[in-house]
């Protein structure tokens, strides 16, 4: 007879849902979480897309603590001197259905704790698990300091930087190239003036801005920005292979980015409140390992549920939906009387017709996109530049008909590998 | 590349306003005795929080105190120079107030 039903290691995104759905059916489930309050030790970018929040929580909206609305979303191309911008603003960002928050974690992660603790959920704060208990191949439970608790069913959701992956499935740390590092800083600046500098109507809307080019130095990843009600939260994330090869490193990327002069206009006056570090994962699908064993499954992070192609940032609403998953299939084999791999394959069924694993699925050749086309990260932005002030810059001298002023520039990098990079590219989308 | 850019950060000042409780004497990242110039490098390169550095006189330091407890050093040098990573002991290591 185990001590309870199941046990989650780690209150976060997947975590707290999967808690929140095994609780309301009747079934004991204990949530373990290293951090002393919930979302102490987490950190996103972070926007929340909402889409798998409501599906679980329809109500969430009014009482999560949610910090803006991204109603506005933008991309740069930065060199090192200029920055061209693509701006979208869209009244459809507005809808219920497809609504993002900007969201900070230390805030959130308690309130959906909360979430699951009030449907029954119990919760042991301030401990890492530090091993899975097994029997032969079977994972039975956890130990925590001196204390072994067991379970017929271990809900994994501890994260990209799991310690435990490798004892539930056998799968090893992310190779370097699978990864990237995320810094970033909180950035204390009154409502108002957030809301006037990024342009929105009021200060329960934000933006969205996502950096490419100057921010890594040319390598592969990128800045970014998020507004949240009082403070903007800025950071860059870049693939670890690639940034242990640099010359600079993060951290001087980032006091960098944050002196560039398409960005130190947003943030003047600010004050930094925390500086925080995150692994993301970003090999996709062909990264991601087993999602099951016997007696235990995997949700979130731990299991690379992540996507970024650059324009759009995704891995907690990824999170969210596996979590309803993972308990929910954890319930059924609960109820069926078996635990072991093959019973606990619902979960994985679940989530290949849910968007899931066919996002991660259709988007499975974008991380290998994004690490071999090094163009996009080194040459375009200062091309997009001088693109740009063919078209802008007025200084009396006679102009030159477009042909004669731009095709040139599409020359210096190669109309062919230009052409080639574009194709590959929509190809990976 | 052997080298590391000029760095104007003074990143002690951006660690001084997280919480952390130090766990002092207990050093949950463990690295090995003499680690290669190179691979010491990536780590200058890749850690948020600036806690792998190469003084003025070229020595190799590190400090576990200021640990934003990413696991990113685990991924880029785990088996050579860094050869044991686990999480602070119960309650102790950084605590986001926003994350």
């Amino acid at each position: 007879m185990s001590d309870f039903d199941v046990i989650v290691v780690g209150s976060g995104m997947a975590g707290p849902v999967a808690a929140y759905e095994v609780a309301k059916a009747g079934r004991s489930v204990l949530v373990v979480e290293r951090g002393e309050s919930c979302g102490a030790k987490n950190v996103s970018g972070g926007r929340l897309y909402t889409h798998s929040l409501r599906a679980v929580f329809p109500d969430f909206a009014t009482d999560a603590p949610l910090e803006r609305r991204i109603v506005r979303e933008r991309i740069s191309l930065l060199a090192p001197d200029a920055g061209v911008t693509l701006d979208y603003a869209d009244e459809r960002l507005r809808d219920v259905g497809c609504a993002s928050y900007s969201v900070l974690r230390a805030r959130f992660d308690p309130w959906l704790a909360a979430r699951a603790e009030a449907a029954g959920a119990e919760y042991i704060n301030g401990i890492a698990v530090e091993a899975l208990l097994r029997d032969g191949p079977r994972v039975t439970g956890v130990r925590a300091g001196d204390d072994e608790i067991t379970a017929d069913v271990v809900i994994l959701s501890d994260g990209v930087n799991s310690l435990l992956a490798d004892q539930a499935v056998g799968a090893i740390r992310p190779k370097p190239a699978t990864v990237a590092v995320g810094i970033k800083q909180v950035i204390e600046l009154p409502a108002p003036v957030i809301t006037d500098r990024v342009l929105v109507a009021s200060d329960t809307e934000g933006a969205a801005w996502l950096f490419v080019g100057d921010p890594t130095k040319g390598h592969v990843g990128g800045g970014f920005v998020y507004t949240n009600r009082d403070s903007i939260s800025l950071g860059l994330v870049v693939t670890v292979a690639d940034l242990a090869r640099s010359e600079t490193p993060i951290y001087q990327m980032l006091e960098d980015f944050k002196r560039h002069p398409v960005v130190a206009p947003l943030i003047a006056g600010g004050k930094v409140v925390e500086h925080a570090g995150h692994l993301v994962p970003e090999g996709g699908f062909d990264a991601m390992p087993p999602l099951a064993g016997d007696g235990v499954v995997l949700a979130g992070d731990v299991a690379m549920m992540c996507v970024n192609i650059g324009y759009t940032v995704r891995g907690m609403d990824f999170a969210i939906a596996a979590g309803m998953h993972a308990g929910r299939a954890v319930v059924a084999a609960l109820a069926a009387g078996d635990t072991s791999a093959a019973g606990l394959a619902g979960y994985r069924q679940a989530l290949e017709s849910s968007f899931v694993l066919r996002d991660l699925r259709t988007l499975r050749r974008f991380p290998d996109f994004m690490e071999h086309t090094t163009r996009l990260f080194e040459k375009y932005p200062a091309l997009a530049r001088d693109a740009m002030r063919e078209l802008f810059v007025v200084d009396g001298t006679p102009i030159k008909p477009v042909r004669k002023s731009l095709l040139p520039l599409v020359k210096q990098v190669g109309v062919l590998k230009l052409g080639k990079d574009l194709w590959r590219g929509v190809r990976a989308l | 590349m052997s080298k590391v850019g000029p760095v104007t950060v003074d990143m002690a000042d951006y660690l001084g306003v997280n919480k952390y409780a130090v766990d002092e004497g207990n050093p949950h990242i463990e690295l090995a005795v003499d680690p290669g110039r190179e691979e010491f490098l990536k780590l200058v390169r890749v850690c948020p929080a600036a806690l792998y550095k190469i003084d003025a006189a070229g020595n190799q330091t590190f400090d576990f105190a200021g640990c934003l407890e990413c696991g990113t050093c685990r991924i880029a040098a785990g088996g050579t120079v860094v050869i044991e990573w686990h999480f602070p002991g119960p309650t102790m290591g950084v605590q986001y107030r926003y994350g």
